[in-house]
């Protein structure tokens, strides 16, 4: 199936309990995907087209602030203007699953796949101090399993979850293993799991309210702090990366989604010319594998970042390296994917060159 | 008569909701916001409504109504209540929920939200007060604002040639086939008052017959922002509003 319909069909078996949302290439297939397989019949779930992705959002926000699983999928120019409303979720701590198909910009762009919003999603897009946590497939299988990974992470710390995809992974075809249907919470088991969640005010409980405004700012701040506190507890325990033949490297890759395929590739033709090239592929963007590329700034002479955008995760790459060895960038714009001999024939001619 | 005698529970006339909380309103002596809060939680409490029912509040005057009415709350952004309220609708299609907008809120930066929310006849009820200003950001220019009336942003008042003329988005929705009940009422006399609370009172049985979206509009003052006494306000909206925003149904469902 295409990665678009993967996670779709992902969403559906992992129990989500409705998805709003607008069309946009090159990701228009989710919501085809929802209607054509008819989840609502399956499992219950509402599918519905908004107006625009402005109303998908904040139909997202309605039914996450009511304790539901929600999902909404765009692209990049739908993704902007979400951004008001993720906001929002970041100031209510309310959990949800977001799926950028990234195209190429700025404003509209290409409809080609691109890596150019990862500024957005890892340093929170929208207004204040917040952060997402941030999953990167870099296949199809993973377009289906970050579903169900994205909904548990989400509740777990009460955060709003982006999938960071492209149009590749979203349009290319793959084999996916499925699991079996997760049911859906009922009603009950919402009021009992979620006791925050506005579900109509018992006799036992005082009002519920989902609300980013305190005038306060000595209270406000308290807020913030604690913001900060989730994300800082989300950095030290749910990094996840892939190491692909790191443990004898003398040079890095550094590359996530579609540029991780490519890269793997460059990795063994690299191999084939005696050059130890290893990949280090981020699977969560936000929290970024600081920590394992510190470590491995202690082994490897230099790291190259590969992105396809004009160098944006180059930029923590270089803070966790902190100056140990030289990092570069490599890159494509506009919609183009790099060829694996034309980054190893960058590896080997401009970066080995330079630094050597 | 004793004074234990006086207040004995037969000789109530009249007594606070319960689903209104004890913390002040926040809002200017004279506005009919506290009124309008004041029937909506009347009408859920009497029909029994509290346990079930989620309002969404918006950005303006009304963006605190979380603290006053006693119901479980979203406070949604600036004009989005509509589409929250979808979301919600949907995912709990036998709960009662309801948003509560101003005119800045629903009628300019949430007219998308709006019309698309009746379009697809959603089956919540929007509540909408009008006062024809931005009451909570100073008095400036509103989509109802009346042709030549003075605001913080139309100093010389409304010019209808550039700053376009007042929406009257009541009659608007009107038209769409999702909404099944449409009304315009004020809370500024104790026979308006009667007539909005029956029209809050038949938004929320319709809603229980998932009939569609049902639309109450008070057409209501903003002393402060206008600039008059509570007295002079009610005066001039009565002579000025009214006119341009007529009180009465406007779509009343088909027999």
């Amino acid at each position: 199936m295409k990665g678009n319909e993967a996670i779709a069909e992902g969403v559906i078996r992992a129990g989500c309990d409705g998805y709003f949302g607008y069309p946009i290439t090159p990701q228009s297939e989710v919501l085809e995907y929802l209607m054509t397989t008819n989840a609502h019949e399956r499992t219950g779930m509402v599918v519905l087209q908004a107006e625009s992705e402005i109303a998908s959002i904040h139909m997202v926000y309605g039914g996450a602030g009511a304790g539901k699983r929600v999902f909404t999928s765009s692209s990049s120019p739908g993704i902007s203007l979400m951004q008001e409303g993720i906001s929002f979720m970041a100031g209510t701590e309310l959990p949800c699953l977001l799926l950028n198909v990234v195209r190429g910009g700025p404003g509209l762009g290409t409809i080609q796949p691109s890596q150019s919003d990862y500024f957005q999603a890892v340093k929170g897009g929208g207004h204040g101090d917040y952060k997402m946590i941030v999953l990167a497939p870099a296949s199809v299988q993973e377009m289906y399993d970050f579903a169900k990974l994205g909904f548990d992470l989400a509740f777990k710390h009460r955060i709003q979850v982006m999938i960071l995809s492209d149009g590749a992974i979203g349009q290319m075809m793959e084999k996916v293993e499925l699991d079996d249907q997760l049911p859906r919470l009922t009603d009950a088991e919402i009021v009992s799991k979620y006791p925050w969640a506005t579900t109509g005010k018992s006799a036992d409980r005082e009002r519920n309210i989902i609300t980013s405004l305190d005038l306060n700012p000595v209270k406000q701040e308290i807020i913030n702090r604690n913001l900060q506190k989730k994300f800082n507890h989300i950095a030290e325990t749910e990094v996840r990366f892939e190491r692909f033949m790191c443990d004898d490297a003398e040079y890095l890759f550094v590359a996530y989604g579609s540029s991780a395929r490519v890269c793997q590739k460059a990795v063994q033709l690299g191999r084939e010319r005696g050059i130890k090239v290893g990949l280090l592929r981020p699977i969560t963007l936000f929290p970024f594998p600081t920590e394992e590329l510190a470590k491995l700034s202690k082994q490897v002479k230099g790291m190259l970042s590969v992105e396809m955008s004009a160098g944006q995760m180059v930029e923590d790459v270089r803070l966790s390296v902190n100056g140990a060895v030289p990092v570069e960038h490599y890159g494509r714009l506009g919609g183009i994917i790099p060829a694996p001999d034309e980054v190893i024939h960058v590896l080997e001619n401009d970066f080995i060159k330079s630094i050597n | 008569m004793t004074r234990e005698e006086i207040i004995a529970p037969e000789h109530c006339v009249y007594h606070r909701t319960e689903l209104l909380t004890e913390a002040p309103l926040s809002y200017c002596p004279g506005c009919g916001h506290g009124t309008a809060h004041r029937l909506i939680m009347e009408v859920l409490e009497e029909k029994g409504l509290q346990t079930q029912t989620i309002g969404v509040a918006p950005v303006g005057c009304a963006v605190l109504a979380y603290d006053f009415m006693n119901i479980d709350m979203q406070q949604a952004a600036h004009g989005r209540a509509p589409a929250v309220a979808t979301g919600i609708k949907r995912l709990y299609p036998e709960k009662t929920v309801f948003t509560y907008q101003g005119d800045g809120d629903l009628a300019a930066i949430g007219t998308g939200e709006t019309l698309h929310a009746c379009n697809r006849g959603e089956n919540f009820a929007i509540f909408f007060v009008n006062n024809g200003i931005y009451g909570m950001t100073g008095g400036q220019m509103a989509p109802t604002t009346l042709p030549g009336m003075r605001t913080a942003t139309s100093p010389f008042g409304r010019d209808t040639h550039t700053m376009g003329h007042p929406l009257k988005i009541t009659e608007l929705v009107a038209q769409l086939p999702g909404t099944y009940f449409v009304t315009r009422q004020a809370v500024h006399t104790p026979n308006a008052v009667r007539k909005a609370k029956k029209a809050i009172e038949k938004a929320f049985e319709y809603q229980k017959l998932d009939k569609g979206l049902c639309f109450v509009e008070i057409v209501s003052n903003c002393n402060s922002g206008w600039k008059m006494t509570p007295q002079e306000a009610n005066d001039w909206m009565e002579k000025n509003m009214f006119p341009v925003f007529p009180l009465g149904d406007i779509k009343l469902p088909k027999p």
